[in-house]
């Protein structure tokens, strides 16, 4: 089971620069487990201190953000596609 | 103040337009195109990036006060950007009742390092557009140029 991630410029310091980086795991937990085997440092980056997606970086599997999904705990399928991006905000205020 | 950011006077009007068109609301919206690359020999001031495509982008918050880029069509434009091999030059935004110059909000939010924030604030008849690097905390301000000339910059 191989799945793609695509990783942002932001975090490619973890990937010796490869914009896309393959790992497996039948949900995003497991995924992320075998990516900070792979890539050390990628997964203070993704999940949070409560063990959950990080709040401000957008995880999205194929098309979908996983906040809307299973969140960490999303099912993954062979051939899925992994994206990662820190999220843009701010404000006036 | 240190560093030069090039914008195009189309661009400016641009980003301008998307301001207006949901006022008073925030807007946001992403810049790319290809940086000044190190390795080619010149500083990255010698040789400006061009913007190539521009992405507007929904706020999720859709507030007066604070904007969050919608996820999906953030990553739609991330993807687009990649196909297109174009760097992420800039973020922007608008702020709509305040100056252009970075909130604390905009400060602990700011996780593209690489990028240029420019903030458009729209609060008086005349935008004012203003360009900073925003780095750990850190806010340096560029000098805007548009056209090559650089931009007049209002009260903060």
């Amino acid at each position: 089971m191989s799945i793609e991630v695509r990783v942002p410029t932001v975090l490619r310091t973890h990937t010796d620069g490869a914009r896309a980086v393959s790992a497996e795991g039948e949900t995003l937990q497991e995924l992320i487990e075998d990516l900070e085997s792979r890539h050390e440092g990628l997964k203070t980056r993704i999940v949070g201190d409560n063990g959950d997606l990080a709040r401000f970086v957008n995880v999205y599997v194929n098309d979908e953000d996983a906040r809307f999904l299973d969140g960490i705990n999303t099912a993954l399928s062979d051939g899925d596609t992994v994206s990662i991006l820190p999220a843009v905000a701010g404000g006036g205020r | 103040m240190w560093g030069r950011f090039d914008l195009d006077g189309a661009t400016v009007e641009q980003i301008v337009e998307h301001g207006h068109s949901d006022f008073p609301y925030e807007v946001c919206g992403l810049l790319a195109g290809q940086r000044a690359r190190p390795e080619s020999g010149q500083g990255a001031d010698a040789q400006p990036a061009r913007v190539q495509a521009i992405y507007r982008v929904p706020n999720a918050s859709r507030s007066m006060t604070s904007y969050s880029m919608e996820p999906k069509a953030m990553l739609h434009a991330f993807n687009d950007m990649d196909d297109r091999e174009l760097d992420l030059l800039a973020i922007y935004h608008t702020h709509t009742h305040t100056e252009a110059f970075p909130s604390p909000t905009d400060v602990e939010l700011a996780t593209y390092p690489d990028a240029v924030y420019l903030i458009c604030s729209l609060q008086d008849d005349e935008p004012v557009i203003r360009a900073f690097d925003i780095v750990r905390g850190k806010i340096t301000e560029r000098t805007l140029q548009i056209d090559g000339r650089p931009a007049a910059v209002g009260a903060r």
